[in-house]
């Protein structure tokens, strides 16, 4: 460090698991602070005696640190800046590093002086249902509240730019899953470890350890942390255990699968070069051992949510983990000896302290041994308000069993107030699987019941309920144990553990304080959604009985936390309103994920380029030289247009059309789907598969295939040669190409099981090019070897093979731009060569590659169909497609394409378009009407499908599908388009423009 | 996640399989009514608990396969291929195909 650090006013001289050798400095609210390696952001900001975090969701009150852990519902700040920036991050949570930046949030201008503050004062009408209540009405209103609101509320504000870091996903596979590494997890990893089981242990903290790494326990008559990093030292050792630091369990899923986040580099300023900042993992486990310890319980009482109060279970961790003295003068209020705990380690850190119990003397050794140490201890008490603004000054305790208060409030100073009202098990994950917590009176905590658990799961220590050191520890290794033996590992030898258990006595359970008389005030329940006790109260009262119901009208557990430390209290004052039990409300559903995950880490590399994969065929190389410009067509990129010089996409689009059909083009059809078929029942199979009839094609021809679906709409079409006996090769379109693939295995294996048929998917094993226009039969007979090229040789739907260029070639005289033309397939390492081949045979004819705006220009020309047509609303008849709908056999959609809807004469059919100007765009989309001025919904007689320029006819054309429409050719019609208010006046055509006789597809007029 | 034994390859991820639909639907006969025809087509059980399904194995051996699937709970009650009695695995109380 260049600059001196200051000092940490509240750092205890020595103790602390923290590194005093290293310093980190930082910057919080603009101000520049001191911390050590180990601290957290929480604890690095008690050391410098910050409290004030930040400001309440609705209220704006001033809130201060209130745990250690993932449970943090106050402390929630903007971390980083930049591009980095991220909103809602918990302070406790975050490890101290060098040159850290971190603003509170939801203050205006300042933290410590808040404008928005005054809704506290105008808090009465702020309760439960209030933004229901309020800006619903008027109607109107909510537009124009919603803007104050939205500004008001929100808790931080997340960066705009880009995230600079990158994440991945893992998959892993393990025997036994311990989630937690405290004591009862370590344990459970151990006995799992040791019988040699394939584990993984994940702790969401930097270290494991658990609450051994701030209780003054003893093992073995060694400090608990040495018992622990033994065991985790050993657990290193094994080959087959893997221990995941800073990763936290966030879901449970099908199939025994636990998701965790692992934060790779969130303790860095900047991740490593080439190194992530987060990691998903999706983690299969044969078993899953639950050891997620359990979150203190805050109490509810009169201002409880000033800065200085804090879990007690947090203070302990502060002083005997991070060396940090959280205040000066104390108060514990707690209904549990367990809390006590905090009474000793305040008064050896040299903080003042009183305990307040509500509890009468109760018979166990803690109050004793508290009072031994010289602490104040007012059993039959409770606190019943704070004073103090900015942080808590001065507590009033008074004689009291929670209800009914005796005597004048007693006024203690203190900046701290320890809170305790018991332990609740941390059970989301159980629960994300189907366990249900249920309600154990005698330990005042819910416990897990796992009857309905959908997971091979085990809960223990903790978690369990279970309170006892020793016993969390017996528990692990007991289950971890088991589970290794379940997966066929022999049992570990057992394990003892000599552990100085004191007895306690049972938890108190102590739900409000009500306020003393003459004291207005809030007692709040959850502190990040600022819900009180009185907003249970109201719910219940204006009928939102049902928990589910009064969770969303206070919005109670409804934060970023999802109420970690309010849900039970919630859930208790909500019984104690309707005069029932705790069990008897029940509880709300977890759900995942247990704490925030960043969406970076759910989509891990699947960004930007890497969002999908891309197909590119084997000619790619060949248009990206030539300068294709490419369009996306579902996975696969295809060349758009070439431009030459000079030329934008249209001169490009009709000079490529031009090209093609006064000499020779060629195309890149490689991404149609192909489907080989081969068996003695192969023609059976297409024949139930198409529309139209196969059994009568000849060996060596090709044929146009309609497939429908079965309730008779159009699916796919394509071209389907027989290549020998027992051999065909279907194509499907593009974009059909894997379903269509799906479909037939479908009807092949489920439908007709008795068919002898093979599918293969040949898609990438051949190169295809179009090659068309009337010198395409020249150029061809040059090029390709071994075919007779004349018109009886090859005649029109005629398959021959051939070589080109050495490469064995099939070539099938087929047409998709209406020209004579032909497709030629080789073998898909010899695409680019064949592609050259072909390009250096036309070059003395001009011959011209050309791109998908042109392939679509020509078939529209021709009055072919795409899936612009096929859109999945049309039948065979719709498409002018009739006679391809056999009525001599049985195929897939024949029997409801006889429904009688489906044959009104009425319905949309195929015909052509052109402006009657012979200028005007017909934008495609457009409604077809009879007068664009009056015409309303119920006018619509049809749409336009496709529509293109035409350089062969010298205007715009279109494919429209219009009511009756092939009998009302020579007609005119309105094409409009409301968006854009245009329409154009259009005269009927048939569909076929270019060569209507088929005279050029079929016949022998080529120049040859 | 659902987890599938897949009786070819053995337990896959269900990433690897197309979803198919009911798996008891029988498709009628060409001298089937209308009403058998539309039931094929467009009605659909809608079961809270066991159903019996098709999958496709589509990343993996292409094979169409049956499943017993739980709706309410996602446990894989049974696996079988087309040609295996999916009812009998149900109702075998020393089924296979349910992976832990
Ligand atoms: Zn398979």
């Amino acid at each position: 460090m260049s600059k001196p650090c200051p000092i940490n006013d509240h750092r205890l001289p020595t103790g602390g698991l923290i590194d005093r050798q290293r310093q980190k400095s930082f910057v919080f609210d603009g101000r520049r602070y001191c911390g050590y390696e180990g601290d957290t952001l929480a604890s690095a900001l008690l050391a410098n005696g910050v409290h004030l975090a930040g400001r309440s969701f609705k209220y704006h009150r001033p809130r201060g640190i209130f745990s250690d852990g993932p449970e943090e519902p106050n402390a929630l700040v903007e971390m980083r800046i930049g591009a980095r920036r991220e909103p809602n991050t918990r302070a406790t949570m975050v490890e101290l590093y060098d040159g850290l930046i971190a603003n509170s949030q939801n203050r205006f201008p300042a933290l410590s002086f808040d404008l928005q503050a005054v809704n506290q004062w105008l808090s009465p009408g702020l309760v439960a249902g209030f933004y229901y209540k309020t800006f619903m009405w008027p109607k109107k209103g909510w537009m124009f509240y919603e803007h104050i609101i939205r500004h008001a509320a929100g808790l931080g504000t997340a960066t705009l730019e880009p995230d600079p870091d990158l994440y991945e996903k893992v998959h892993a596979h393990c025997d036994v899953l311990v989630i937690g590494g405290g004591p009862a997890g370590i344990a459970a990893a151990l006995a799992a470890g040791r019988a040699g089981a394939r584990v993984m242990l994940c702790d969401e903290r930097p270290d494991l350890g658990g609450t051994l790494r701030y209780e003054e326990r003893e093992i073995d008559g060694k400090p608990a942390l040495d018992w622990a990093g033994g065991h985790l030292a050993e657990l290193a050792g094994m080959p087959d255990v893997t221990v995941l630091r800073r990763t936290t369990a966030f879901g449970t899923y099908d199939g025994n699968t636990v998701g965790l986040v692992e934060r790779v580099s969130d303790h860095l300023p900047t991740p490593a070069p080439f190194q992530v900042r987060q990691r998903m993992w999706t983690v299969r486990a044969k078993k899953i051992v639950l050891a997620t310890g359990a979150i203190e319980r805050p109490l509810v009482f009169p201002n409880n949510d000033k800065p200085g109060v804090m879990l007690a279970s947090a203070v302990r961790s502060y002083i005997r983990q991070y060396g940090v003295k959280p205040g000066e003068r104390a108060v514990l209020f707690a209904t549990n000896d367990d809390a006590y705990r905090t009474a000793l380690a305040l008064n050896e850190a040299g903080a003042g302290v009183t305990v307040v119990d509500p509890r009468g003397e109760h018979g166990t050794a803690w109050p004793e041994r508290v009072r031994d140490a010289g602490i104040e201890v007012l059993t039959g008490h409770v606190i019943t308000s704070l004073k103090g603004r900015l942080r808590v000054k001065e507590v009033l305790a008074m004689e009291s069993d929670g209800r009914g208060h005796k005597g004048s409030p007693r006024p203690i100073a203190a900046d701290l107030v320890a809170v305790s009202g018991g332990w609740a098990p941390t059970l989301h994950l159980a629960t994300h699987a189907g366990a249900k917590a249920t309600w154990d009176e005698e330990r005042g905590s819910f416990v897990p019941d796992m009857t309905k658990c959908r997971a091979d799961m085990t809960v223990v220590g903790s978690a369990n309920g279970t309170n006892t050191l020793s016993g969390a520890i017996e528990e692990g290794f007991a289950t971890g144990a088991a589970a290794a033996k379940a997966v066929g590992k022999s049992a570990p030898d057992p394990i003892s553990v000599e552990v100085d258990d004191p007895a306690e006595a049972p938890v108190r359970s102590l739900w409000k304080v009500e306020p003393a008389q003459g004291q207005p005030s809030k007692s709040f329940v959850d502190l990040q959604n600022d819900a009180t006790a009185k907003d249970i109260e109201i719910a219940n009262r204006e009928g939102y009985i049902s928990v589910e119901h009064m969770k969303r009208y206070t919005t109670l557990g409804m934060a970023t936390d999802q109420g970690k430390t309010a849900n039970v209290n919630g859930l208790a004052l909500l019984a104690e309103a309707r005069g029932q039990s705790i069990p008897d409300v029940g509880t709300t559903t977890f759900r995942p994920p247990y704490t925030p995950v960043t969406l970076g880490a759910m989509v891990g590399r699947h960004t930007a380029k890497h969002y999908k994969p891309i197909r590119r065929t084997p000619m790619h190389d060949w248009h990206t030289d030539a300068g294709a410009v490419f369009v996306e067509a579902g996975l696969w990129l295809r060349p758009q247009y070439y431009p030459r010089p000079g030329e934008d996409v249209h001169a490009a689009m009709r000079r490529e059309v031009k090209m093609t059909r006064n000499g020779v083009g060629l195309c890149d059809v490689s991404t149609l789907g192909k489907i080989d078929i081969q068996g003695p029942d192969a023609a059976e199979f297409l024949n139930r598969t198409y529309s139209n009839g196969f059994k009568t094609l000849a060996v060596g021809k090709a044929r146009y295939g309609l497939m429908l679906r079965e309730d008779g709409i159009v699916y796919d079409d394509g071209t389907t040669s027989r290549l020998g006996e027992n051999h065909y090769l279907m194509t499907t379109t593009t974009g059909h190409a894997v379903e269509v693939m799906g479909l037939l295995e479908y009807y092949a294996q489920v439908l007709w099981p008795e068919l002898d048929v093979q599918l293969t998917s040949v898609t990438d094993h051949w190169a295809a090019i179009a090659v068309a226009g009337p010198k395409s039969r020249t150029v061809l007979a040059d090029a390709i070897a071994g075919i007779d090229f004349s018109n009886q040789g090859l005649p029109f739907m005629g398959v021959a093979d051939g070589t080109l260029d050495g490469v064995p070639a099939r070539v099938f005289r087929i047409s998709f731009s209406g020209d004579l033309a032909y497709e030629i397939q080789v073998p898909a390492d010899h695409g680019h060569q064949a592609w050259k081949a072909l390009m250096a045979a036309g070059e003395a004819h001009d011959i011209c590659p050309y791109g998908m705006e042109a392939l679509n220009i020509m078939r529209i020309e021709k009055g072919f169909v795409t899936h612009a047509e096929i859109d999945g609303r049309t039948t065979p008849g719709d498409l002018g497609l009739d006679k391809m709908a056999s009525r001599k056999k049985s195929y897939i959609g024949r029997f409801l394409l006889e429904r009688e809807a489906l044959k009104d004469p009425d319905r949309p059919t195929l015909i052509g378009l052109r402006p009657v100007d012979g200028k005007a765009t017909i934008r495609a989309g457009s409604i077809l009407v009879r007068d664009p001025v009056t015409a309303g919904p119920d006018d619509m007689e049809g749409h336009v499908t496709s529509q293109c320029y035409s350089p062969t006819f010298g205007e715009p054309i279109a494919l429209a599908l219009l009511k009756n429409g092939p009998n009302r050719i020579g007609e005119t019609i309105w094409a409009t388009f409301p968006l854009y208010n245009v329409s154009v006046q259009c005269e009927i055509t048939p569909t076929v423009r270019f060569d209507p006789d088929g005279s050029k597809v079929k016949g022998e007029t080529t120049d040859a | 996640m659902i987890r599938l034994d897949c009786p070819h390859c053995g337990p896959r991820d269900q990433t690897e399989f197309n979803y198919g639909g009911d798996g008891r639907i029988e498709r009628p006969g060409d001298d089937a009514s209308l009403t058998a025809w539309n039931d094929f087509v467009y009605t659909r059980d809608n079961p809270r608990g066991p159903h019996v399904e098709l999958w496709q194995h589509t990343a993996g051996c292409r094979q169409w396969i049956k499943v017993a699937r739980d709706t309410l709970t996602h446990e894989i009650i049974a696996v079988g291929t087309m040609g295996d009695d999916i009812e009998a695995k149900i109702a075998d109380p020393d089924r296979g195909g349910v992976e832990a």
